[in-house]
Order: structure tokens, then C-alpha cells, then sequence
């Protein structure tokens, strides 16, 4: 999922308002900008929702990799909606964030001076087409098990936000694996590739969720806040049992031998990824990390007089508006 | 007298002017996906490149129809080469930065709208269809990047600099729009498609009109090139289609 | 550090004839430039023919403490609602 890890924060709010705060959740109201909520509430929410953003504006990147690339006409369309679709949902999110009262771009400069994170999967470098079929199957299917239940998060905009995302999400996962089953029953090269992106992909995949959080915390406390739906492992598991009939379809196998279907808890079994890897990745040491952040830096510097030619111009604009009248 | 053979011939290349421009200009516009100055505007410049990736379906589908060959959009836009490509030089030119982006799609947007409008009434029905659907897309793109070019080059110094530094660049490869050959002349004749002069007004009055409230200055020199239209191409264009046609050359045998 | 965009709140008005509804928000320099984004950000999949751009920060809000006295009363209003009246089945649908 796109926010891995977020601390909640400690709370020193008035007893009695937590408790009455605490009640209107559990009674399933939501919770609107201008409402009363605890500090902690609100600094976990824009943690959380800023680094949701983060992970679909940094995301667009690995995909963005192969639009040029892409081997006929309706596929480079199809890509570059769905990473047009990545830049509205990051759009969608910093809004909601935006309701707490931080601006869009000091989220931005959070991002780029590494205080806030994005998700550890992007860190993860796109090598050939498969590839891209990989991302929709796997990565996108990972994120929608997290964002589907957070349709009915506690957070009024944020609620709204993942509705708005998770209609146009479904496109995304199915595209990917239209791809993997293009390239699967194609070429002994293309099946080869498909092969090669599973193996890649699987256990950055299972990253996404992150580390086992059922003793966490912070966990506990974003899972009463309704700010977090499911623990990780549930998250995990579900993606894992979706997964592997899928996989099996495409006659693709799962890199990991003790992947086994265990009767007695109705799922599969299946090794846990290297967590030392993760939190290398979390650090700054993925595959990509440096070039992701120099991507997003350097749009970010080049892009600065763009925006101030169209601020000095509305203002212009307005005055001379104001002149007229 | 021109034979119907030697009419679906000029048609090809006709088709295929406008399919290619497209195609490298939605390439072009594409390659600043994830990186534009402003989320907005990311989404924005998406929509156009998907527009022309659309138009190029179009445009290069009916090309492959006309030659009648068995060839299809995909395989013109990922298996000609660069001699074979019929572009116009302007949507080439590298992006540069935004600015001179902008500048590019303004002066191409102006051609092209007007250059749709005309094909509508194009006695081939396929065309006038075509042109009809682009046209309404088109539209809104020219109203877009003539926004955008006197809003930057009204803005501030800097901006103001960075437009007319892409406009002073851009310039000599715009009169190829307006230039016609042999090709032109003959299905301008057979009423098919509009003869690349007459846009020539319409095209001076509106940038003369748009760089007029940008505050901006078109170049004196009345230099022009060209050779796009008949596959003469600048550096630029092999490096483009080696990206671009990279998977359905390295893997001929596959489909995607 | 230069001063960003100012955030608008974009309501849209579908095919069908309903009211304008909000739909989300966006950064733009001014409001013909926030329409230009709505259109590209929240129109991408054909949502609508009409667009309201407003800046947020002129839009007035109730308070949440009162909701109580705003919203309730409008909730004793049960005769407002179609359900309030019992139609006899003889007369049909109406």
C-alpha cells in the first residue's frame, strides 16, 4: 500500500473531548475539516495522506520509464492515461490534506528534503514491458486492497478522495494484467520477460503492505481513529490468496517455494520478504531512490519560473481588472 | 491527368503528413509525463498527447487503407524509418524547456485548427470525418497553449525571456506549414485536401494577434526550413524513433 | 520562496441536468486558468458540461458547533420527505 509505516502521534488533547471524539467515530459519523479532532489525529492524517500523494506522484515515474516505449499506439495511450490517472489521484489526495491546514507545497518540499516518505515499491526499477504489466497487476492490485476499505475512512475529504480513486483505479489493475497475459501466451521471449517481472516484482509487492504491525501501537491507535482499516498482515494475506490463482492462470510461477495452499486457515502459506531489504529501501538505498527524488527535484526547480510567470500574470490580470472598474 | 493510381498515391502521403505530425508531435508531448512544472498541468499536456495519439490512429489507419497493402496504423507508426516518415520539422524539435514546449504546440495549434477546419469540407467523406472529430479536440488545445503563451510571455522577466528565446529558436520551422509541394497541389485540385497556402492568413493573424498581447517579438528573418514533409529530417527524428519503435523491432514476431 | 497557487473549489454540472455538485479542488493562478484544470483534472472521463470554479478562500462555512441548531430543525420537517405521505395504492404511482 502507499502509506508504509506511519507513526501515529501522541495526543494531549481534553479527556472528555477525546472520549466524545472517540464516540462519534465509532458511531460511524465522519469527520470534517472544520470539526473538532485531537492534534494527533490530525498530524497522523496528513502523514498518512501526504505520503499517500507522494507514492502516486513518485509512481508515476517507473511507468512514465515506458511511454515512449510502448509497442503500438493503443497501448502507449492506454499507459499514459493510467499514469495521467496517477497525477490526479496524487492531486485528489494533497487536496485532501491540504483540509488539515499544510499547503501543497510544503508537502512538496517535505518530500523533497526526504522528511515525508512514499511508498518503498517505487524504488523498484522498471526493465522491460512485462514490466508494466507487472506493475497493474501486482502493485496496483496490492494498493486497491488497502484503498477500497479506506472508502469509508473517518476522514471526511479523505473518504471522498478514495471513492473518487477507486472508481477510476479498476481500469489500472485490469490493463496490467491484460498486459501479463499478452506477454505470458506470447513468445517463448515474452513469457520469458513475464517470468522475469513476477520474480522481480513479488516480494517488493508484499513490502508494500509493510512489516507485520499486529503488536504495533500506532496501528492500534490509527485502526480505533478508523484512519487505518485492516492490520497488515490481514492486507497481506488477501493479496497473496488473490494472487496466486492469477499467477497459475498465466502458467507464471510465484518465486517462492513454500507458497502452498493451507487448508486449516483457508489461505495460502508463503515466505516472508527479506525485511532487511525494506528497510534498506525505507533509508534511502533502493534500486532508485536517488534518481526518483532527482526526477521530482528537478521538475520541481525547473518548473519555478512557469509558475511565477502565471502568478505575475494573474496578478496583472487582477489589477488591471481593478483599474478598469 | 492525374490517375486514380496516382491520386491514392498523394493521398498516402497526405495521410501520412498528417498521421506522422501527430504521432512525433503526442511523442514529444508525452516525454513530459511525470514531470511537468505542476500536477495541473501534467494532467493537462496528458490530454493533448493522448488527443494526437488518437488522431494518429486515425490519420495513419486510413493511410494504411488507402495504400491497401495490408498494413495497419501500428505498423506505418513502429516500422517505417526515418526517410520514410513524412512530419513536419517543427514537431521534432526537441522539448526543451517548458516554455519552448508551449511555444511549439502554439504554433503548430494554429496551424492546425485552422488546417482541420478546411478539411472538413474535403470532398472525401473519411477525411472531412476525421477532421470533424479532431477538430473539437484541436480546438481546445489552440485555446489552451495561446492562453498559456501570452499569460508567460506577459509574466514575469524571466518568463517573458524564455518565450521569446523559444520563439526566436522555433521560428524558421514554421513557414514548412504553409509551404506546399507537388503532393499538396494535386489533391488541393482533386478538392481533398486544402492547399497549405491557404492557411497562410489565417495562421499570421492569429500568432501576429497572440505574441501581439504576449508582448512578444516575431523574428525578422524570413529564412525557412524545410524537408520534413519529404522525409528530410534533422538528427533528432532516428533518436525519437529508436525509442519509440525499440520493442517491435527487437521482437518483430510478437504481438503486444 | 515564491508564492504558490491559490486553491479553487470546482463544482460540476453532468449531463443530466442536476444542480452543480463539488466534485474537488485544485491550484490555479486565476479563475479562467482554474476552469482550463477542471475541465483537464475532473472532466478526464466525460463527467460534465458545466463547471463553477470558486477560491476557497471565500467560501463561508457553517460552523460545526452549529450543526445542531442549522440542521435539526429541517430534520422534524418530515413532511418535506415524499414517504411522509401515504398515496392509496388505487391511485398508482405517482
Amino acid at each position: 500500500m502507499y502509506a508504509q509505516m506511519v507513526t501515529s502521534e501522541a495526543t494531549n488533547d481534553d479527556p472528555a473531548k477525546l472520549v466524545a471524539f472517540q464516540a462519534r467515530i465509532d458511531a460511524g459519523e465522519k469527520i470534517e475539516p472544520k470539526d473538532w479532532m485531537p492534534e494527533g489525529y490530525r498530524k497522523t492524517l496528513i502523514r498518512q495522506i501526504g505520503q499517500h500523494a507522494h507514492s502516486e506522484i513518485v509512481g508515476q515515474l517507473p511507468e512514465g520509464n515506458w511511454i515512449t516505449r510502448a509497442p503500438t499506439l493503443e497501448r502507449k495511450a492506454i499507459l499514459l492515461a493510467k499514469v495521467q490517472d496517477e497525477a490526479g489521484h496524487g492531486l485528489y489526495l494533497y487536496c485532501a490534506a491540504e483540509t488539515l491546514g499544510v499547503s501543497r507545497d510544503e508537502l512538496t518540499e517535505a518530500l523533497l528534503s526526504g522528511k515525508m516518505k512514499y511508498s518503498s515499491i517505487f524504488n523498484y526499477p522498471t526493465l522491460t514491458w512485462a514490466d508494466m504489466g507487472a506493475v497493474g497487476w501486482l502493485v496496483d492490485g496490492a494498493a486497491i486492497m488497502n484503498q477500497v476499505p479506506l472508502q469509508r475512512t473517518s476522514f471526511g475529504p479523505y473518504a471522498r478522495a478514495m471513492v473518487r480513486i477507486c472508481k477510476e483505479e479498476s481500469f489500472h489493475q485490469r490493463q496490467g494484467y491484460d498486459i501479463m497475459m499478452k506477454m505470458a501466451f506470447g513468445t517463448p521471449a515474452q513469457k520469458a520477460m513475464a517470468q522475469d517481472a513476477l520474480n522481480r516484482f513479488w516480494y517488493p509487492s508484499l513490502m508494500m503492505f509493510g512489516p507485520s504491525d499486529k503488536d504495533s501501537v500506532h496501528s492500534a491507535q490509527s485502526m480505533a481513529w478508523k484512519i487505518k482499516m485492516n492490520t497488515n498482515d490481514e492486507l497481506r494475506q488477501k493479496f497473496v490468496d488473490q494472487t496466486v490463482p492469477q499467477a497459475e492462470y498465466l502458467g507464471l510461477t510465484i518465486p517462492d517455494p513454500a507458497v502452498k495452499w493451507n487448508e486449516d486457515k483457508g489461505g495460502y502459506d508463503f515466505s516472508e520478504p527479506d525485511w532487511s531489504e525494506f528497510f534498506e529501501v525505507i533509508k534511502g538505498n533502493g534500486p532508485c531512490n536517488a534518481e526518483r527524488l532527482e526526477a521530482r527535484q528537478k521538475a520541481w526547480d525547473d518548473g519555478a519560473w512557469f509558475r511565477d510567470g502565471l502568478m505575475a500574470h494573474a496578478s496583472k490580470r487582477a489589477t488591471a481588472k481593478v483599474a478598469a472598474e | 491527368m492525374t490517375t486514380k493510381a496516382d491520386l491514392d498515391k498523394a493521398l498516402f502521403e497526405g495521410l501520412c503528413r498528417l498521421g506522422d505530425s501527430t504521432l512525433v508531435l503526442g511523442h514529444r508531448v508525452s516525454e513530459w509525463c511525470g514531470l511537468a512544472p505542476v500536477l495541473e498541468e501534467d494532467i493537462a499536456l496528458a490530454n493533448v498527447a493522448l488527443d494526437l495519439i488518437g488522431q494518429t490512429q486515425l490519420w495513419l489507419g486510413l493511410a494504411a487503407e488507402v495504400e491497401g497493402k495490408g498494413r495497419d496504423a501500428d505498423e506505418l507508426a513502429f516500422r517505417r524509418d526515418v526517410w520514410e516518415f513524412r512530419n513536419l520539422l517543427l514537431v521534432e524539435r526537441p522539448n526543451g524547456d517548458f516554455g519552448h514546449t508551449l511555444m511549439r504546440q502554439f504554433l503548430f495549434d494554429a496551424w492546425h485548427q485552422p488546417m482541420l477546419k478546411a478539411l472538413e469540407g474535403s470532398g472525401d467523406s473519411r477525411i472531412a470525418g476525421i477532421a470533424a472529430k479532431a477538430g473539437r479536440e484541436v480546438a481546445y488545445h489552440l485555446e489552451r497553449s495561446a492562453d498559456l503563451v501570452i499569460r508567460l510571455g506577459d509574466g514575469t522577466e524571466e518568463s517573458h525571456a524564455r518565450m521569446q528565446a523559444a520563439l526566436d529558436r522555433l521560428w524558421p520551422y514554421t513557414g514548412e506549414m504553409m509551404a506546399g509541394d507537388s503532393t499538396d497541389a494535386a489533391l488541393a485540385e482533386a478538392g481533398i485536401m486544402a492547399a497549405p497556402d491557404s492557411i497562410r492568413p489565417v495562421w499570421d493573424a492569429l500568432v501576429a494577434e497572440v505574441l501581439g498581447e504576449a508582448t512578444l517579438k516575431a523574428p525578422e528573418s524570413t529564412f525557412m526550413h524545410k524537408g520534413g514533409k519529404q522525409g528530410q529530417h534533422s538528427e533528432h527524428l532516428g533518436h525519437m524513433l529508436a525509442t519509440m519503435q525499440w520493442l517491435q523491432r527487437a521482437y518483430p514476431d510478437a504481438t503486444w | 520562496m515564491s508564492s504558490e497557487w491559490p486553491l479553487w473549489e470546482i463544482f460540476i454540472r453532468g449531463q443530466h441536468g442536476l444542480n452543480h455538485r463539488h466534485v474537488g479542488s485544485l491550484h490555479a493562478p486565476d479563475a479562467e486558468m482554474a476552469i482550463k484544470h477542471a475541465r483537464d483534472v475532473y472532466t478526464r472521463r466525460n463527467e460534465g458540461v458545466s463547471i463553477w470554479v470558486v477560491p476557497s478562500a471565500t467560501i463561508t462555512a457553517s460552523s460545526p458547533s452549529d450543526k445542531g441548531p442549522l440542521f435539526e430543525p429541517a430534520n422534524a420537517k418530515v413532511y418535506r420527505h415524499p414517504t411522509f405521505f401515504d398515496i392509496p395504492d388505487e391511485v398508482g404511482k405517482m
